[in-house]
């Protein structure tokens, strides 16, 4: 899981937005490459494979993504799924009849709807002969719902097929204990009076206190924003580092934001509530303001703070994927092409978060690309510090040779590529919605930038990790 | 309530604790080289903050001696003097050690107890100079902290400790026979409160960096770093320094105060220690504690007490002068010497004198699912091999599976690794009932019952299926290698691993060699049992190898002193009483009643009457009506599951009966029976020496202190003759040579030795 701050940027005290929009501080990392990549051309012309099917994303969408404890929390998991799936039907036109298959990512299960995709499919009227599957993969659960969805489809199971994701931080299950647990279950079985009263003779107090989701990865019992401050330090990441970083996040999704590029957002009428069209996580702040925070996990010394790690989040995403026939035979224009794809993973004690360090050149290689064929990088950003130690990764030849058995390291991404939109840090990270909202950004990105490739990357918990290529689908 | 919690923190103080070697080897460098030159510290400045860093060259360790103590000196000074510098880091730049302790072969060279006081007082002086520096201190810790290297760092303002699994701090002088001579018996108790100063002090036990923040022994932990643009130690290192600094200006600007908060029990504890009646009682309390378990035996623990009593009692100027004063007596005590060898002996046998083998061994096979095979197992996954455990019965299986899942369940318990470790640990364990996979296996290990034909039987099927390079090594305690490998293709692949019970607490593994046995498998099997972590002796095939010749005459003269009507638990205390762990008559209950049987029998066949005293037919006796000892529930005593009291078996008084010997009454004194035990142990290990079954003296002292618990304050069958005196030894055997005969003839070797008092089995 990402970090589960005990607090967020509420308490940063906004100052002049406006300000602040344009004064995006150069960071130490962001190093050159600005010249070259205009005028360079690719390597490949396409993706396309011969004899496999051409998998195109029609389109996708997003119910706004806000801060936990906020609109959404009366709500449950697969009501946000629900609003996501009739966005994308709203937004697509799409025949609910010619859905083959749904599938969704999510993370922090509702026990009642551990199913979520199939809730939420009857729930926003598709036909109860559409079957429905839900999956986990931590940060990278929606990644690995689209990549179901391309496999799915690339075998000549389905032609569409909805992928999605949904997460609810809002509301977590809190459970009994297991002594609690243990004795309420004797208890049903218990067939006399005598054996009730001796069950209930063994309560104890202790039996009472609830067993809280688990913060931590499970195989080290360490905290994630524990984990990404020792990343940090291991690649010598300084706290203004990532202070500036966290800043451009929050500038350039504001920018995005007040221009209108985040037009994969769909508005949703909150019952009982108003109407919710924006994200209500984008808070640029000052320098000196997210200084004064302290550091959240590593007490006095370290250099994460909740100003610089992405906050606990709720939202939903969703997206149609065709075969590329199907989509034109029904009219569509499609967005993208969805092509290769990795999955990568790695020791989750010290290298938790590093993920597409490791999916980047594999993913790359696989499509036959150099990074200099990219146009578009969209990374998730679970922390700042996460994200400079990543490309200093990418960046050394050391790392490289020691780590990741490669003879040379892959580079590190140009900035003015690199999540101009803003990312997970300011826009905010519903574990489970994260991955659709990564791909269909990329594909506006390329749409708009007029570029051709996009790499989308990103970490999870037990120190996966995801990289997928996406081609902007020609005009 | 303080009082019993100072007195259960001693609960885990054991008298017979060894100090347990991490395998460095503390070299001296005096008159290495000239003093100008700095060869163990260099410092740098960063901003007003200098960094001392420690790196003693061609060592893997840091140790405190003559040289390293006045360079330090020197760069302190500088310090001082110098108007920019504000605050001062010490660091080592070492991977896994800080300071671990002074250099011991300073202090094995004193000759007087003057000269090792005024070692003591020398450093007490250097610290005490660190401890009222008016520029803050801080001690960037990382590796082991021990001895003289935490006497350094509590002298600082302010300690910073990494947490990883090679930080560890401690004061272990009091298994060297000695007490932290620099210090530590003064700061110790105004940091970490009486009791806990006590514990830390009387057990000289390791403490790991967390447990040292709780306590206040450190006032930070820096989490160790994975990778980065560096290998992960190195970048832990700098890391561990940057954070330093930082807290070194906060110090300076007055920023951060060294002030610790303490908690509700702690602030309860300092208060009653505080009332001069409670301490008077706790001293009193921890001195009868101590009394009983050391037997009187060990003068370390008792003179720590009393240093610590006069610090906080007198004037603080009475604590340290008693303390160098003390510390130089005890250097010179014969027990500091034993404990000393002791320690040299095992970092002597922690090393591979065999060198690398020419295959790893990557997969182990162990046959025989019992308490050593499964205990093999478990001290082998627990290191990461790959272990194949093979029984013939899906019962017995179970039953050693179960007790290496415990093994490491119960260091989750302890916190030394995490459960999730366990169970990546326990993956490495493949149960079987057939010979699946050995095909694969690089070395086999057969801990099957104790009988030549069986043993036959399973190397004839274990090389059907091996394949050619496979090692077989025989967990035997005396049936010797020669026989077992008469029946194999390839005797030279044939070895002796004989594992001591209970495998994963006994740090001995007995390594026998055949004429036969190739140089690569014994460099095999050493390099196997040194990543068990096991302390090694290598000896040659023999009837009972080194280990259980050495006890088997002992065992004899213990069933002689029985049939002579001295009762078992009488018996139990004077030899508890000359320092073994564990008492005689107890001895053979744990061991078992019919494997001494077999091995009384087996050996006395083969050495003859050298081996007879006690009448074997007390031990047949004994398993015919089933008195097996603590694995029947039955032997010289009763043993009641649940209970730790136990209650001699009455059923015995008429096997005594039936077997008893008249005493003679001019051997009878109590003396006279612990040196019958102790004289005939001796003169067997000195003779295995004379045959060529031990190689050197310090494997034999191993071997006896590790396997068989011969007194540690002893130091074993050699360092004893050499500090008792052949010729008292000698005599002592003459003695009772004269009353029983053959059994008590002295060896060749031992008889040189009296006859040349400059003849030492240590030079």
């Amino acid at each position: 899981m990402t970090s589960i701050l005990a607090y967020t940027f509420k308490n940063l005290p906004s100052t002049s937005k406006w300000a602040l929009t344009f004064c995006v501080r150069p960071l130490s990392c962001s190093s050159q490459l600005r010249a070259s990549a205009a005028v360079q051309t690719k390597s490949k012309k396409t993706l396309a494979k011969p004899n496999l099917r051409n998998i195109v994303v029609v389109d996708g969408v997003r119910i706004p993504f806000l801060l936990s404890g906020t609109s959404y929390k009366d709500l449950m998991p697969h009501d946000l799924a629900r609003a996501a799936l009739l966005g994308l039907l709203h937004r697509t036109n799409v025949p609910k009849e010619v859905v083959d298959y749904i599938t969704f990512g999510t993370v922090i299960q509702e026990v009642k709807t551990s199913n979520v995709a199939r809730e939420a499919a009857l729930g926003a009227g598709f036909s109860d002969k559409t079957p429905a599957h839900t999956v986990t993969m931590a940060c990278i659960s929606s990644n690995q719902a689209m990549t179901t969805a391309v496999g799915l489809i690339a075998s000549g199971q389905f032609d569409v097929v909805v992928a999605g994701g949904v997460e609810l931080m809002s509301d977590v299950p809190i459970r009994h204990s297991r002594k609690m647990r243990k004795m309420m279950l004797d208890l049903n079985k218990a067939k006399t009076l005598g054996q009730r009263l001796s069950l209930l003779s063994k309560f104890r107090l202790n039996f009472l206190s609830p067993e809280l989701p688990a913060v931590a990865e499970f195989s080290t019992s360490e905290t994630m924003g524990h984990s990404a401050d020792r990343l940090a330090a291991a690649f010598a990441v300084s706290r203004q580092e990532q202070d500036e970083y966290a800043l451009r996040s929050h500038s350039m999704a504001k920018k995005a934001q007040d221009e209108g590029l985040l037009s994969d957002i769909v508005p949703f009428k909150v019952p009982g509530r108003d109407t919710v069209s924006k994200d209500n996580g984008i808070r640029p702040s000052s320098m000196e303001q997210m200084a004064k925070l302290k550091p959240a996990f590593i007490k006095p010394y370290g250099t994460v703070t909740a100003a610089n790690s992405s906050f606990l989040t709720d939202g939903a995403s969703a997206m149609l994927i065709m075969s590329e026939d199907k989509a034109l035979a029904m009219g569509y224009k499609p967005k993208a092409y969805l092509r290769d794809f990795v999955y990568v993973s790695q020791d989750p004690k010290d290298q938790l978060l590093l993920g597409p360090t490791y999916a980047t050149p594999k993913v790359l290689e696989k499509a036959g690309l150099t990074m200099s064929d990219i146009d578009v990088f969209e990374f998730h950003e679970a922390f700042s510090g996460q994200i400079l130690a990543t490309f200093k990764a990418m960046d050394s030849d050391w790392f490289a040779q020691n780590y990741m058995g490669r003879k040379t390291k892959v580079g590190s991404p140009p900035l003015e590529k690199f999540n101009t939109w803003g990312g997970s840090l300011s826009l905010g990270h519903p574990f489970g919605a994260t991955g659709c909202r990564l791909v269909i950004t990329a594909a506006n990105r390329l749409r708009k930038e007029g570029g051709q490739y996009a790499l989308v990357a990103a970490c999870a918990a037990g120190g996966q990790g995801h990289g997928m290529i996406v081609e902007t689908y020609p005009k | 309530m303080v009082a019993s919690r100072a007195i259960g923190s001693l609960s885990r103080f054991s008298a017979f604790r060894i100090l347990r070697s991490r395998g460095y080897i503390c070299r001296n460098f005096t008159g290495s080289s000239a003093l100008l030159t700095r060869t163990h510290l260099n410092y740098g400045i960063k901003g007003d903050v200098a960094v001392v860093r420690f790196n003693s060259p061609n060592s893997k360790v840091n140790t405190l001696n003559k040289e390293i103590q006045s360079e330090f000196m020197e760069i302190m000074n500088e310090i001082w003097a110098n108007d920019q510098i504000r605050s001062a880091v010490l660091i080592s730049s070492k991977p896994g050690c800080f300071v671990a302790g002074a250099d011991i072969n300073m202090l094995a060279a004193c000759k007087t107890s003057q000269e090792a006081t005024r070692i003591s007082q020398e450093a007490q002086r250097m610290f005490e100079k660190l401890e009222t520096s008016t520029k803050p201190i801080v001690a960037a810790i990382h590796g082991s902290c021990l001895g003289g290297g935490l006497e350094l760092a509590i002298s600082c303002q302010y300690r910073i400790a990494t947490k990883d699994r090679k930080t560890v701090l401690g004061v272990p002088e009091v298994l060297l026979g000695i007490l932290p001579g620099a210090g530590g018996t003064q700061r110790l108790p105004r940091m970490l409160g009486i009791p806990a100063a006590f514990d830390v002090m009387l057990t000289g036990r390791n403490i790991r960096a967390d447990r040292a923040k709780k306590m206040g022994l450190v006032d930070q932990l820096v989490e160790p770093l994975g990778p980065g643009v560096k290998p992960p130690e190195e970048r832990t290192i700098e890391y561990l320094e940057e954070v330093a600094v930082t807290f070194a200006k906060g110090l300076a600007d007055k920023k951060i105060t060294p002030v610790r908060n303490k908690g509700l029990v702690e602030k309860l504890t300092s208060y009653a220690m505080s009332i001069p009646f409670v301490r008077q009682q706790v001293y009193k309390k921890v001195e009868e504690k101590v009394r009983k378990q050391t037997k009187g035996l060990y003068p370390a623990p008792l003179k720590i007490i009393d240093v610590i009593q006069t610090g906080l009692e007198c004037m603080a100027s009475a604590g340290t002068s008693v303390q160098s004063q003390k510390f130089g007596e005890l250097a010179m005590t014969k027990e500091s010497k034993a404990l000393m060898g002791l320690y040299h002996g095992q970092v002597l046998c922690k090393k591979n004198k065999f060198g690398a083998p020419q295959k790893e061994v990557k997969q182990l096979a162990i046959l025989g699912a019992g308490l050593m095979g499964a205990g093999i197992a478990q001290v082998s996954v627990d290191k990461g091999l790959k272990t194949l455990l093979k029984d013939v019965s899906l019962a017995g299986l179970g039953r050693g599976q179960q007790q290496v899942f415990k093994g490491l369940n119960d260091k989750v318990k302890k916190k030394a690794i995490t459960s999730f470790e366990r169970d990546s640990l326990f993956s490495n364990l493949t149960g079987q009932l057939d010979y699946q996979d050995f095909e694969k296996s690089d070395m086999v290990i057969e801990a099957v019952f104790e009988d030549l034909s069986i043993k036959h039987k399973v190397l004839k099927e274990v090389e059907a299926v091996i394949p050619d390079h496979c090692i077989f090594a025989s967990n035997t305690s005396a049936l010797p290698i020669k026989e077992i490998a008469a029946v194999s293709k390839r005797p030279e692949k044939v070895i002796g691993m004989h594992y001591f019970s209970p495998v994963d607490k006994m740090q001995l593994l007995e390594i026998i060699t055949t004429e036969k046995t190739s140089q690569d498998t014994t460099a095999s099997v050493v390099t196997v049992g040194l990543k068990q972590g096991k302390v090694l002796i290598v000896v040659k095939d023999g009837p009972g190898f080194y280990t259980t010749r050495c006890l088997a005459p002992m065992m004899s003269e213990v069933i002689r002193i029985l049939q002579e009507g001295v009762d078992p638990k009488k018996l139990d205390s004077l030899t508890t009483g000359f320092g073994f762990p564990v008492g005689a008559a107890t001895l053979a209950d744990e061991v078992g009643v019919d494997v001494a049987q077999h091995v009384a029998e087996d050996l006395g066949k083969a050495f003859g009457e050298r081996f007879g005293g006690g009448n074997v037919e007390l031990l047949k006796q004994m398993v015919a009506r089933g008195f097996l000892g603590r694995k029947s529930g039955k032997g010289f005593y009763i043993y009641q599951e649940g209970s730790k009291n136990k209650n001699l078996n009455s059923d015995m008084d008429s096997i005594f009966a039936s077997l008893k010997l008249p005493a003679k009454p001019e051997v009878s004194s109590d003396e006279d029976i612990q040196y019958r035990v102790v004289t005939r142990f001796v003169n067997e290990a000195v003779m295995c020496l004379q045959e060529g079954i031990l190689a050197t003296p310090e494997e034999g002292d191993i071997g006896a202190v590790f396997g068989l618990g011969f007194p540690p304050c002893l130091g074993g069958p050699f360092r004893f003759v050499d500090l008792y005196g052949a010729q008292k030894v000698v005599d002592r055997l003459r003695k009772y040579e004269a009353v029983y005969g053959k059994q008590f003839t002295p060896c060749q070797l031992l008889l040189d030795h009296a006859n040349s008092p400059s003849k030492k089995f240590y030079q």
